[in-house]
């Protein structure tokens, strides 16, 4: 039977301004069979998206195929007439993008948008066309499809909007689908109930699926071979139990021990792979991974590096020539931090003791006065930050964390309760209004280091204002205060004199990480610290922020919707949903039986890279209703797969107290009802892969 | 939607009242002495004092502005100094004039400018994007009198196939619709050119976005693409530019109107504040502002139609 994609030493070059083509791709090769789910991994920059266009033809202008063929089903894909191109697009392949919104047309609705497919490649008319997408927006699950064809984009969510692209993508039942980063952006339970869609309509239509992804957890539920790509090329391929369990290449090793997991519970260290990708990285000839290797001879360099089998397994193979030397790196486990004791909680002090905390936004009202009704981003919440320890508030986007940390920070006030900070409130209290004694003590760390450093001050000078504004040191003072805060998050003092964009993102965040000591602070928050990074760096700025936490007496709130990343890192986890908090207490007791439901559907959608995690056991429909709603019962009820019946609508849920964990909900999780748990943490602490 | 109309057209009101108010004061502030003006240079002192006092000049500005508030109220826009005649007269024949001219300028600059901004953007740094803007900003770089005289140049003086004034009379022998073509070639050349690169702009902006990928990977030829998917979002952001274009059109074209001679509204404008003829600078002023304040609102109502996301 023929490939339906099949990419043959497939090298991508962009006419730059230089004399030389920048190479995009380099001597790209892999095939999908029938029916065949192909995952492509890599972090930004590594080319997955090119190989998703060129598969389409539709490269970005000035890039060009420059060697090698593309294959469609037996034909290359360049050397196909217009016509004939426009009946393989939207026709025998499909793309499902990774921003929905964006790639749907804003003024059009969704049934216009999705009869065109038909119309155009099965000259169907209106009618039947228009029938054929109602059934098709069943076929993805969507509520109430008829009303839902007359709808605008924006009128969705972004589940619903990825559904809509997916129905879009299926009309013409395609033999390849293509997606990139189909996701990405969505919360983890609506990712985990498109990843479960995906799955079925893979089974029910047989088409061949391209994944492309920098999750590997997302490719371990979806696909049945993995590629991995490196600085433009695919540096290992084979399938999914075995990349995943016996990884070959160091890059993919080290991808692997970089990311944190659930199941491996607190660890000490993350493991990152040093250094940063740079753009020559794929010019390189040789190994483009031997700047960043532990294992890089003089023999990687020099000369290209072909494909070697690895072991006896004809199907796994990796660009590397030293397989057979490297050692095996098992996960170090003597790391895991030692257990700790509820009364250990005891004698820590309280930095932050938020009681009954709510942030309510008014909607509507014009001149200040009353509109119709408020949004309650965040409801009388509490809990504490101690000092030295980390609180995650986890939750998925809507749930009021970000809200809270603004609060917290200053940046917005509070509209009910109180926070008290060494015994002082300053829920009422906006950043303009705190003592400077006071703003030094709570600095923030922000998601996206690109945007919240000011592009035209030098990293210098961005860490000299506060050291100035905050600590009142001299010019000298902090000159010298400077060296030792950009020391202390692992940079040269060369960066100094650098610009934001002339450092790479990990750069940028330590940076940002120094900026926010320079306050000498008692409490960091950190909102998303890591999200925007690749994983390999990620993992350093992750190990950054505990080491300061170690050496420093610092309190660290973080904010985060990565369960993985908080299990890896928390002391105390506070899970919020709508503005509430459901489930909080000690993280080794958060993350163990009972569990809130919620809680409970979170763990279960985080994706995991493990190739035998089955299908999640919940997976949660709808999505979070609108803050602005009123809910007289539990805020959870519409969405829970355990709700008992109309009390759950009705009654506030009361609060569980199990030790020092409380649960906010009406089951009585008490007697041994941990049966329910969707996923044991599991007790092996032996990942898939340790060699 | 009807409240927002509503709410609208209160808002014209109000601000009507202001700007009347405001038009009055500020004529006050110019050191014209309006009884000197119409007596010329030869009058005594003391005939200058006395229609002074007939013009009701002496009392207070408030008392003053009152008066003419009651009258306007009643329809009464009062007399112009300048031309002896009612201001209702003078004011609907030239504002009648310069919406003809206004009206052929805006049918033509928006379907023209449009047309070439689309071409242009849909395919960046192609060679009909680049004539286009070159063509553009030439337009839009050249002053209007500038363009006026050039064009009088070639088709009055060289061809002589046109006339050289528009007067809108049949006497010197062109015409109407003749004395037209002059006007209205420089309003759409001068206009246009700045339309058309901010349509341009927009539509280079909807053509990078991911829907349009979404569409051509459709399978979907490129015309189909354009027309079906970028045109309605390429003309979302420049609409309100476009209907601000109005305004400019009833109350900006002074230059073309004196170039050509043209009776229109902005000539009597200039020539009334010249002469400190508050009565029909007055009622100008209102004109001009309900026609702003109104194509605001067609502009806002005209968005909604053309995006879905907004709503009231």
């Amino acid at each position: 039977m023929v490939d339906i994609l099949a990419f043959e030493s497939v090298t991508i070059e962009h006419k730059g301004r230089g004399p030389v083509p920048n190479r995009i791709l380099y001597d790209v090769s892999f095939s999908i069979r029938p029916g065949e789910a192909l995952g492509l991994v890599g972090e930004s920059g590594c080319g997955k998206s090119t190989i998703a266009l060129a598969t389409m033809r539709a490269l970005p202008p000035g890039m060009k195929v420059t060697a090698g063929r593309i294959l469609f089903q037996g034909q290359d894909v360049n050397l196909l007439s217009d016509g004939d191109l426009r009946r393989v697009r939207g026709n025998r392949a499909a793309m499902i993008y990774q921003d929905p919104m964006s790639s749907l047309n804003p003024v059009m609705t969704v049934g216009q948008q999705l009869i065109e497919v038909p119309m155009l490649h099965h000259g169907m008319d209106r009618g039947k066309a228009w029938k054929r997408a109602v059934t098709m927006l069943h076929e993805v699950r969507l509520p109430d499809c008829a009303s839902m064809m007359a709808r605008y984009p924006h009128q969705l969510s972004g589940g619903q909007q990825q559904r809509v692209v997916i129905a879009m993508a299926l009309m013409a039942e395609p033999a390849l689908l293509i997606m990139d980063e189909p996701t990405t952006g969505l919360d983890v339970t609506i990712e985990a109930a498109i990843l479960e869609l995906v799955r079925d309509l893979r089974a029910k239509f047989g088409a061949a699926v391209l994944f492309i992804s920098h999750n590997l957890g997302t490719v371990a539920r979806i696909c049945d071979r993995v590629g991995v790509l490196y600085a433009g090329r695919l540096i290992e391929t084979g399938t999914l139990g075995s990349v995943f369990r016996a990884p070959a290449h160091p890059y993919t090793r080290g991808l692997l021990a970089a990311l944190p997991r659930l199941s491996l519970g607190r660890r000490g260290r993350l493991e990152p792979i040093e250094g940063t990708i740079t753009v020559g990285d794929r010019a390189r000839i040789g190994c483009a991974l031997s700047p960043r290797c532990a294992f890089s001879q003089p023999q990687c360099d020099g000369a290209e590096i072909a494909m070697h089998p690895v072991g006896q397994d004809q199907e796994h193979v990796a660009r590397c020539v030293r397989l057979d030397e490297i050692p095996a790196r098992p996960v170090s486990l003597a790391a895991a931090r030692p257990h700790v004791n509820d009364s250990d909680y005891d004698d820590v002090e309280v930095l932050l003791s938020v009681r009954e905390l709510s942030k309510a936004y008014g909607l509507g009202g014009r001149f200040g006065g009353k509109g119709k009704g408020s949004i309650r981003a965040v409801d009388r919440v509490s809990l504490d930050a101690r000092a030295g320890m980390t609180l995650a508030i986890v939750g998925e986007s809507g749930c009021g964390k970000s809200t809270l940390a603004k609060v917290i920070s200053g940046l917005t006030s509070a509209s009910g309760g109180e926070a008290l900070f060494r015994g002082v409130d300053i829920a009422g209290q906006s950043v303009d209004q705190r003592p400077d004694d006071l703003r030094r003590r709570i600095q923030m760390i922000f998601q996206n280091p690109d945007s919240t450093l000011n592009p035209s001050h030098s990293i210098e000078f961005a860490l000299v204002r506060p050291l100035k504004r905050l600590r009142g040191m001299s010019r000298a003072e902090a000159r010298d205060e400077v060296r030792r805060l950009i020391e202390r998050v692992r940079l040269g003092s060369d960066v100094l004199a650098c610009l934001p964009d002339q450092l790479s993102g990990g750069q940028r965040q330590r940076v940002a990480v120094a900026r926010a000591l320079a306050g000498n602070p008692d409490l960091l928050i950190a909102d998303e610290p890591v999200s925007a990074l690749d994983v390999s760096v990620q993992a350093a700025i992750v190990n950054l922020l505990s080491d300061i936490l170690e050496q420093s007496h610092i309190g660290l709130a973080i904010i985060s919707h990565d369960l993985a990343l908080v299990r890896h890192m928390a002391d105390w986890v506070a899970v919020m949903y709508l503005g509430k908090v459901v489930e909080y207490g000690p993280a080794d007791q958060v993350f163990a039986p009972p569990f809130h439901p919620y809680t409970d559907a979170l763990l279960a959608a985080a994706p995991e890279p493990d190739p035998d995690a089955g299908p999640p056991r919940v997976v949660l429909g709808g999505a979070m209703p609108s803050a602005a709603e009123e809910i007289r019962g539990c805020v959870f009820a519409s969405r829970c797969p355990r709700k008992i019946g109309a009390i759950c609508d009705e009654v506030v849920p009361p609060v569980r107290h199990f030790g020092k964990h409380t649960i906010v909900c009406h089951l009585d999780l008490r007697c041994g009802d941990d049966a329910h748990a969707s996923r044991r943490i599991k007790a092996d602490p032996a990942p898939g892969f340790s060699l | 939607m009807l409240r927002y109309t509503a709410k609208q057209l209160l808002n014209i009101a109000v601000t009507l009242l202001a700007v009347s108010f405001l038009v009055f004061a500020l004529n006050e502030l110019t050191p014209i002495d309006v009884a000197r003006k119409l007596l010329g240079p030869y009058a005594t002192q003391d005939q200058v004092d006395i229609l002074y006092k007939q013009m009701g000049l002496d009392r207070s500005l408030l008392a003053r502005y009152w008066e003419y508030l009651a009258n306007a109220l009643s329809g009464n826009f009062g007399e112009s100094n300048l031309y002896r005649r009612p201001v209702a007269e003078i004011l609907w024949d030239r504002l009648g004039n310069t919406l003809v001219l206004a009206g052929i300028c805006f049918a033509v600059i928006v379907p023209f400018s449009a047309l070439l901004g689309v071409l242009a953007g849909m395919r960046e740094r192609s060679f009909v994007d680049r004539a286009v803007s070159v063509f553009a900003s030439v337009c839009a770089s050249i002053p209007e009198f500038a363009l006026g005289v050039f064009l009088l140049a070639i088709f009055v003086v060289g061809l002589g196939i046109l006339p050289g004034t528009s007067p809108l009379s049949t006497s010197g022998g062109w015409p109407i619709w003749s004395q037209f073509v002059l006007p209205v070639a420089v309003v759409t050349l001068y206009d246009g050119g700045y339309l058309i690169s901010m349509i341009r702009s927009s539509m280079v902006e909807v053509m990078r976005q991911p829907y349009i990928r979404t569409a051509t990977l459709k399978g979907m030829p490129f015309r189909n693409v354009v027309v079906k998917h970028a045109l309605r979002n390429a003309l979302i952001t420049p609409f309100t530019v476009i209907l601000l274009q109005l305004n400019y059109l009833v109350s900006g074209l002074v230059v073309v109107e004196m170039v050509f001679a043209y009776p229109g509204f902005g000539r009597m404008m200039l020539e009334a504040a010249l002469n400190k003829d508050i009565a029909l600078v007055e009622a100008g002023a209102l004109c001009a502002v309900s026609v702003t304040m109104l194509t605001q609102i067609l502009g806002d109502l005209g968005y909604m139609a053309l995006d879905p996301r907004i709503r009231v």
